[in-house]
């Protein structure tokens, strides 16, 4: 076993923990939140917004 | 639009207040030069080579600067759109916009597959460099790819998923890496600082045009490799914030950056390793940049190249899920492919969904399928997406000319880009056919059939009313 060996351990390691962490905060994610909510953003919403917007004094 | 006030801390519009949630608006000019040299960068390092193979030296280099026209045609048409539809899926939301339903749904499968394939032929060439790497610092026997393949994919979906603006902060760090160690090099080996290596004169003797006009013609196929990707910056059109100016400023930034690293590559590579080792891109020259960095002798040269392939591989793979993501969570939202997948993650702002989707087709791709098929699929996405672009301007020129709406940036001359564009297209598919006409008829087939699908059967979910979402006149003619 040289370093190499180790390095393919650690690679295999650390990629099932990326996977696992965006797999668990999704799961999260889902549940916690509507389906309204997360699948509200609209396209050019923001520039809409930008045209209707006035200064509070 | 009466539920939200942008200066509001709970009812911006932008945030997870349970009113609504999209994408986030951080990115400046920086990170979009950052996003399209990223994706490309990884040509200069390896692939561009193969032009050499062709058709010898000078015809890489006329397949260079022919290319860098086609590429130029693009960024320019690019900015002016992108910079007035400034939404998230680039040419996919031109095309809904300016030509019609069937063209945007082919659009952003062009774009998804381009950029999908393109991420797993980088993940597949970062396995490759560990290994190497591996071979070099005196490992025996061969190192177990696989892992670091995955890795380089796990990795990078992961920091795409976690937020916009560190995924591009670290493009611009690694990319501004790759592209300084190619001017490096320039200067070491060039004669400018220190004693220079090169001998043209003597490399090309007998082998100005080995294969003729016609490699000339051939070399084209991969001269594309040079540039390709640079049209992904306008995939960041809604996180920017300001997209009328930081499109078109990154967009001509980063083709600029390209023309003169595309160039200096050329001549550096070619001023040093013979035509036929340089051309053979898988017996010969893998990675040439890296091999002419050996032969100067200077171990600070051949690590700062070495880390340059690596920096620029990533980038590369970074950018695409950046941009394959953005393109099929557009298509989501628009209910061209189911509307779960228009999600946004409402702490990272992220299309999170998406994201991950094309997490396993990547892997799929990059664990079993060859690089030159994958590659080839890649290109042939892109140039389908190319030819769509000149179409697509004067269209856009002819229902809103210019006195109609605003433009960020108006591109000069046209239509003269758009036919020359147009043109160069028309060569690069002659040249993509001679070498790889299997390919190209099973893929314009697939094309054909998913299009197919798409008129018969899902056109009935498309959100009708509401995907035109631009205030903009009414188009002349209409």
């Amino acid at each position: 076993m040289d370093l190499w060996n180790w390095l393919e351990y650690a690679a295999w390691a650390l990629s099932a923990a990326f996977g696992l962490h965006m797999a668990l905060d999704w799961l999260r994610t889902d549940s916690t939140y509507s389906e309204d909510v997360l699948t509200s953003s609209r396209e050019g919403e923001l520039e809409a917004m930008a045209e209707e917007h006035r200064v509070q004094s | 639009m009466t539920d939200v006030d942008i200066t509001s801390k709970t009812m911006d519009g932008m945030g997870p207040h349970g009113v609504k949630v999209g994408l986030l608006r951080v990115l400046g000019p920086a990170h979009v030069w950052a996003l399209g040299v990223g994706i490309v960068l990884v040509g200069e390092y390896m692939g561009w080579n193969f032009a050499v193979g062709k058709g010898g030296a000078y015809a890489a280099l006329i397949a260079c600067w022919f290319a860098g026209i086609l590429y130029t045609c693009v960024a320019m048409i690019d900015s002016e759109v992108t910079s007035t539809v400034a939404s998230a899926g680039g040419q996919y939301t031109q095309a809904k916009h300016i030509v019609g339903p069937l063209m945007a749904f082919n659009v952003g499968l062009y774009l998804v597959f381009a950029y999908t394939m393109l991420e797993a032929a980088n993940a597949i060439t970062a396995g490759y460099l560990f290994s190497v790497v591996a071979t070099m610092t005196g490992h025996e026997g061969e190192l177990n790819q696989q892992p670091f393949i995955i890795l380089v994919i796990m990795f990078l979906a992961w920091l795409n998923y976690r937020g916009v603006l560190a995924t591009l902060t670290f493009n611009l760090v690694i990319t501004a890496v790759a592209f300084a160690a190619i001017l490096i090099l320039f200067l070491s080996t060039s004669g400018i600082v220190g004693e220079g290596i090169m001998d043209h004169a003597a490399l090309f003797e007998g082998h100005e045009l080995p294969y003729g006009w016609i490699g000339i013609l051939a070399s084209m196929h991969f001269g594309l490799w040079y540039y390709l990707g640079i049209e992904g910056t306008t995939q960041a059109a809604e996180e920017v914030r300001s997209p009328a100016r930081a499109l078109p400023f990154g967009t001509l930034a980063g083709i600029m950056t390209l023309l003169i690293a595309a160039t200096l590559t050329w001549y550096v590579c070619s001023g040093v390793l013979p035509w036929e080792f340089l051309g053979d891109g898988v017996n010969g020259s893998v990675a040439p940049l890296f091999d002419t960095a050996r032969l100067s002798g200077s171990t600070g040269l051949v690590w700062l190249l070495g880390f340059g392939t690596l920096f620029a591989t990533l980038a590369s793979a970074n950018g695409c899920i950046n941009d394959a993501s953005r393109a099929w969570f557009a298509m989501g939202r628009d209910k061209y492919l189911p509307g779960w997948f228009g999600a946004v993650h409402p702490k990272y702002r992220t299309p999170y969904r998406a994201i991950v989707f094309l997490v396993p087709i990547a892997l799929i791709f990059a664990l079993g399928a060859p690089l030159d098929q994958v590659i080839t699929f890649s290109i042939l996405s892109g140039l389908l997406g190319y030819t769509f672009m000149p179409l697509n301007i004067i269209m856009f020129r002819r229902k809103w000319p210019l006195n109609s709406i605003k433009r960020g940036y108006e591109h000069p001359f046209h239509p003269l880009p758009a036919i020359l564009l147009l043109s160069l297209c028309g060569v690069t598919f002659f040249a993509v056919f001679l070498g790889y006409g299997t390919q190209l008829v099973a893929m314009i087939g697939f094309y054909i059939v998913v299009s197919l699908w798409f008129h018969f059967w899902r056109y009935r979910f498309v959100n009708r009313g509401a995907q035109f979402t631009m205030p903009w006149p009414k188009p002349q003619g209409y």
